[in-house]
């Protein structure tokens, strides 16, 4: 590690003033003026509308975007500083449809950031196994699968091991339960909520489901075309009397079942 | 077919052999370059917008010049016309490339967005999506236009014939002059057979590369 990465202060991620807009035209501005620290350990769920900027906001922590102003700093360096490739290797990433490779085995797919990093073998095969069964996979079962020999659930828990493959330090989700059964969602929350807080990993999840976001984050996030509007643990979320937040609990109301 | 075909095949069976061979080489020798030159040209098309156009546009033109007349346009070419085998390869070049070019682009980009955003978030180089995710990936795809190419390439290149690069279209040009069925019979049905199993078999391999 190099003298610049070593002093984050506790915050592996943080927003300084961030704006990012499409070609350039301030006016379309995707994300305004972001300001957020993400310290180590942290779950940190974004949520808001289609639109809202969340996924934006997630792409910019891995360099897939870069802020038109301020800074994003990533373990103590500003993205804009880092190689690309360097970061993102540190960085693991699960998304919706999981973007397993088709034509790689389920442990290949696992195997994929270790091999990348040109790990020995004999490691690479303990670790696949040893995610495999941590996300409920019989490696014995799996391993040797391909992608579409998998159900959606299946799939997405391979989702996560590949993220989880060189031990990054963060983990980044966009929507990762979004289009599975309720049945399978609610089974795979539970599962990665438990697994989340064993392995302390720094999380940054995006949603548009408040349930979600009230099960799963230590903080919620609320962001409204681009920019944040509340910041607060679940048990204060539910409280604010912000109009955007109140959407969200008025969401919540609506389903059976749901905490009057 | 009568007795009279038979007899003719079986009397010039070394000849048609002879034949069906040269014409298995043009089309062998035109493949191979359309291939090289088809294949990394779309590769490289996929980033750069403005020569896409210009390459896709110019592949479909030679696509739609009948063939007769690009093998008469090719001949007052320097170096590369004239008559002859390599005046005829290079029209077969050109008329293959198409479905090659446009398979290997369409191929490459057809790939589900989520695997490429995957590829890029996890941290592969471009170099390696293109060579891990994309090219495997497209690879069935490639091989679909390669097929389409050799089958139209067997086809043209009887018409080669007509600037004196041999092959089987030499019998049915001859057939056509002194309207002899057997003449023309002794070109078409071998040629007729290449393409069914050139067809088989590149088919048979495309099943096998397809992934999903």
């Amino acid at each position: 590690m190099n003298a610049k990465t070593v002093d984050f202060s506790g915050n592996l991620i943080e927003f300084r003033d961030v704006s990012y807009h499409i070609n350039d035209i301030a006016s379309r501005a995707v994300i305004s003026g972001v300001s957020l620290t993400v310290p180590i350990g942290e779950t940190l769920v974004l949520l808001g509308r289609s639109g809202s900027g969340k996924t934006t906001l997630l792409r910019l922590i891995n360099a897939m975007l870069l802020p038109a102003q301020g800074q994003v700093v990533v373990k103590g360096q500003a993205t804009s500083e880092w190689d690309p490739i360097r970061l993102r290797r540190g960085i693991g990433y699960v998304i919706q449809e999981a973007g397993l490779f088709p034509h790689f085995t389920v442990a290949e797919n696992v195997a994929l950031v270790p091999t990348l990093e040109k790990w020995e073998r004999t490691r690479v095969a303990a670790r696949v196994a040893e995610l495999l069964s941590l996300v409920g996979l019989d490696p014995s079962e799996f391993a040797s699968r391909r992608p579409r020999e998998l159900s959606g659930g299946q799939r997405q828990r391979v989702g996560v091991a590949r993220a989880l493959a060189a031990d990054p330090p963060i983990l980044l989700m966009d929507e990762p339960f979004g289009a599975l059964d309720p049945v399978t969602r609610a089974e795979l929350q539970r599962e990665f909520r438990a697994l989340a807080r064993r392995l302390g990993k720094t999380i940054v999840f995006v949603t548009h489901d408040v349930r979600e976001a009230l099960f799963l984050a230590s903080r919620i996030v609320l962001l409204e075309t681009g920019r944040v509007v509340a910041t607060a643990t679940p048990q204060e979320f539910i409280r604010l009397n912000h109009p955007e937040v109140q959407a969200f609990t008025a969401s919540l109301e609506l389903a059976p079942g749901a905490p009057a | 077919m009568n007795a009279g075909t038979w007899s003719f095949f079986a009397e010039h069976r070394a000849e048609i052999l002879g034949a069906t061979l040269d014409h298995l080489t043009l089309v062998v020798i035109a493949m191979a370059i359309a291939i090289l030159i088809g294949v990394p040209l779309g590769m490289f098309i996929v980033q750069r917008r403005a020569l896409r156009a210009a390459a896709l546009g110019l592949a479909n033109i030679f696509q739609t010049v009948p063939s007769l007349a690009l093998f008469g346009f090719l001949i007052p070419i320097p170096f590369i016309g004239g008559i002859g085998k390599r005046t005829a390869i290079v029209a077969l070049v050109l008329y293959a490339l198409l479905p090659i070019l446009r398979n290997t682009y369409v191929g490459l980009t057809g790939i589900d967005p989520a695997v490429l955003e995957a590829s890029e978030a996890m941290g592969m180089t471009s170099t390696q999506i293109l060579f891990r995710v994309r090219l495997p990936l497209a690879l069935a795809v490639i091989l679909a236009g390669i097929r389409t190419s050799t089958i139209i390439t067997i086809g043209v290149a009887t018409i080669a014939a007509a600037i004196g690069a041999g092959g089987l279209g030499t019998f049915i040009f001859r057939g056509v002059a002194l309207v002899s069925d057997s003449l023309i019979l002794a070109g078409a049905i071998p040629a007729a057979l290449l393409a069914l199993v050139a067809d088989f078999l590149l088919g048979m391999l495309e099943r096998r590369l397809k992934v999903i």
